[in-house]
């Protein structure tokens, strides 16, 4: 621990490192030794501040970073080597730039004067990460270090969070410089606006006074801003008795079992979140951004309504969708104002107006959208799912996902009622994200149950970390709802390409339960629908990390959906509409 | 309801950024990964410490996507500020462009009489050619160019634009 106010001790490079990251708050790093951080690794090994998880694949560290931070809202912190090191990481990062997580990525780099020589095991870190990251720092003097660090995780966690990687060349770490206390440094020009302006404020509630239609749309903007905030969000959707939808990433926002809550919204979304954004009168974007997957066909956009948009990052404004009321500043303060706005001044919304709306939106809740067909022999991928659900409802649980049909049913059929619970690669939609985040939820959360609902084929894009969940004796869960195919593939190709299955199928799959028991852990089958509580049960009670391999309907397909292209009152509710809503060619394109 | 596509419009921004390597690569690749136009930058150092630099960017791009370069510009985080000097009022932009022409007789000497008319410098000179120096703004640039082409132009080389705000006020 740092003394009383001391100036600048010196140490090595690899002290440094250390000594920045335990005066950051950090106890725990995802890394994978190499030449180009061997100093790093030694320090490492002389200490015991700060606990180091060995993954099996440097990609696997940041998912694993990216699970840490997402579900305690601190920094993850990856160490890796020059070089391969680096690239691996690359799409941990991509991810976590897209879905706004903080992370601090450390990698080693080639010896100072050896940089730009084609060197063994280098390349270019921060050219490579430049577009995938916040920001990057390539340091060049030794006595910058620990400054560059401190800067590192205050870009990493201050605004839109992010992930930031510091490349630090060998010579570095051997060599001695002169150590910046954290409290000395603070970054010059970033400083993201927190506090909304106090104008926009009134103006917005005086939107929501006036407002007969309207729908909060919470995004994954209020979980980052943080748990308080979600209460904040809570609490204003409460007061006002509004409907409130939430994207992929913002569920857990606002509890699901409120009334006021109508579910998903967006390409997957429940009927009644849809229509109720495409009907509102006045819409309030609290921290989303208006992503493609929510919107569906821009120029059909909730055509109706004026917009507020809540959000820390100026850049998200007017991005795709113009907004008739921005305001910049962190959730958790704007919804606090607006809140305190809103008592001020007694706002007594349109009752008539809110009850027909609510009519309207009864309505379409009773279509009841996520219905399916059950089968007393083949086990539906929602069936278990909703087995599941009934089996942690209640308990102390975090959701991983991987990326598929699979990751949307598990954000229909498993209900958040807290923020942080439920992570799931949603801007990146990478594949190979839920085995390793559920190691780092479950590194940050040992007690608690951890569960990874995964894809048959997404699980082996990262199935090596078994490996880190035996070392370590985590006992995740894998959930697979093994269709044999890459089904969310296999819908599009279906429903889009006339039913040419081209390169879809899961085929030569490795026995799952068999995979289980090689890596030391517990591997378990359900073939029909009967067996299915019975599995949960003991996956549940089970000490060890276990992979369920859940057989369901190889061709069931994800509804609702809105096809590409399509508007959101253009939803399609299942498969009978499907031979009359030909999708155009426009909206073939889009992905 | 479809909405009309809205216009085109030529920015001129001043950027002013940190010093330090890579922040050009930053704001050039900012561009190109997003697929903004650039169409003139330019880049140097402002500050009597050396510090800071100022980049001048000419864009173009609806009014919302004007609106995106300046927002993602300024979350970069070596970037101090960025001003629309088109947004914010009068400016002056200048331009420097160095053409080299080559020709004998009668086009040899038309080109020096245009030259004259435009103000430009007589740089270098050998009995065959001359290289003209010319600043000012990129459309004078542009005329004379387009004159200069039919008059034996074989080289040209031009600096990007550089521009400040009219008035006593400085950022
Ligand atoms: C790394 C990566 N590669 C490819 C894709 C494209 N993709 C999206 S879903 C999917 C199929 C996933 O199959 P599976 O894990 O079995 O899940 P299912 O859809 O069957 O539930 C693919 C290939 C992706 N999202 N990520
Ligand atoms: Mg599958």
């Amino acid at each position: 621990m740092a003394a009383a106010k001391e100036t600048a001790p010196r140490m090595t490079g690899a002290d440094i490192v250390l000594r920045a990251l335990v005066d950051q708050g950090v106890d725990v790093i995802f890394g994978y030794p190499g030449g180009a951080v061997l100093p790093i690794y030694d320090a490492l090994f002389k200490q015991n501040s700060i606990r180091h998880i060995l993954v099996r694949q440097e990609g696997g560290a940041v998912h694993a970073a990216e699970g840490y931070a997402r579900s305690t809202g601190k920094v993850g912190v990856v160490l890796v080597t020059s070089g391969p090191g680096a690239t691996n990481s690359v799409t941990g990062l991509a991810d976590a730039l897209m879905d706004s997580v903080p992370i601090v990525c450390l990698t080693g780099q080639v010896p100072t004067h050896l940089i730009g020589n084609d060197a063994f095991q280098e390349c270019d870190t921060t050219g490579i990460t430049r577009s995938c990251t916040k920001h990057n720092y390539l340091v060049k003097d030794v006595n910058k270090l620990a400054r560059v660090l401190h800067e590192a995780f205050a870009v990493a966690r201050s605004g839109r969070p992010g992930p930031v990687v510091v490349d630090i060349p060998k010579d570095l770490q051997f060599a001695t410089g002169d150590y910046t206390l954290r409290e000395d440094v603070t970054l010059k020009n970033y400083r993201p606006q927190l506090k909304g302006d106090p104008e926009r404020i009134k103006a917005a509630v005086a939107m929501l006074a006036a407002a007969k239609r309207p729908l909060f749309y919470i995004g994954g903007g209020a979980v980052n801003s943080g748990v308080d905030a979600c209460k904040l969000v809570t609490k204003l959707v409460r007061t006002t008795g509004y409907p409130a939808t939430m994207t992929l990433m913002g569920l857990g926002a606002f509890p699901a079992s409120d009334k006021q809550s109508l579910g998903m919204v967006g390409m997957h979304g429940t009927y009644e979140s849809n229509l109720a954004m495409h009907g509102c009168d006045l819409m309030v974007a609290v921290g989303a951004r208006f992503d493609d997957r929510v919107t569906g066909r821009l120029d059909a956009f909730s055509p109706g309504s004026k917009k507020i948009h809540i959000d820390i990052d100026p850049s998200s404004i007017n991005k795709s969708v113009r907004v008739d009321l921005p305001i910049i500043g962190d959730v958790g303060s704007v919804i606090g104002d607006i809140r305190k706005e809103w008592a001020r001044i007694k706002v007594k919304p349109d009752a008539k107006a809110l009850a027909a709306w609510w009519q309207q939106i009864e309505g379409w809740r009773a279509v009841d959208c996520l219905r399916f067909k059950n089968t007393p022999d083949v086990i539906k991928p929602q069936f278990a799912l909703q087995r599941l659900y009934e089996a942690i409802r209640g308990r102390d649980v975090y959701i991983t996902t991987e990326v598929g049909q699979h990751q949307m049913w598990a954000a229909q059929f498993l209900r958040f009622e807290e923020p942080m619970r439920w992570l799931t690669s949603g801007g990146l939609g990478t594949m190979g994200y839920g085995l390793p985040a559920a190691v780092g939820v479950q590194i940050a959360h040992p007690k608690s149950l951890v569960i990874d609902v995964a894809g048959e084929a997404s699980i082996l894009m990262n199935i090596q970390e078994m490996g880190t969940a035996a070392q370590y004796r985590l006992p995740v869960k894998i959930f697979i709802l093994n269709n044999e195919y890459m089904g969310m593939v296999r819908q599009w190709q279906e429903l889009l390409h006339g039913s040419r299955y081209s390169e879809s199928y899961s085929a030569a799959l490795p026995d799952f339960v068999k995979l289980a028991e090689a890596f030391g852990a517990v591997g378990m089958r359900a073939d029909k629908p009967s067996d299915l509580d019975g599995l949960i049960k003991d996956m549940i009670a089970c000490p060890k990390a276990v992979i369920a391999d859940i057989r369901v309907a190889k061709d069931e397909n994800c509804y609702p959906m809105i096809p590409g292209g399509k508007a959101h009152n253009e939803i399609l509710l299942g498969p009978p509409q499907k031979q009359e809503q030909k999708v155009s060619e426009e909206g073939m394109v889009l992905v | 309801m479809s909405r009309a596509p809205e216009a085109i419009e030529r920015h001129t921004m001043a950027v002013i950024v940190d010093n330090e390597p890579g922040v050009l690569a930053r704001v050039i690749g900012l561009f190109s990964g997003r697929g903004y136009n650039i169409e003139s930058l330019t880049v140097s150092s402002v500050t009597e410490d050396g510090s800071q630099s100022r980049i001048n960017v000419v864009t173009s791009g609806t009014p919302m996507v004007i609106e995106q370069i300046k927002a993602q510009l300024q979350r970069l985080v070596p970037i101090h500020s960025v001003h629309d000097l088109t947004a914010e009022g009068a400016h002056i932009e200048r331009e420097l462009a160095l053409v080299k022409v080559v020709g004998k007789g009668a086009k040899r000497v038309e080109a020096l009489r245009i030259a004259d008319i435009f103000g430009a410098k007589v740089s270098d000179t050998t009995v065959e050619s001359f290289v003209f120096s010319l600043t000012g703004s990129p459309e004078k640039l542009d005329s004379f160019v387009e004159l200069m082409r039919t008059l034996g132009q074989v080289e040209l080389a031009r600096s990007g634009v550089v521009a400040i705000a009219r008035g006593a006020k400085a950022i």
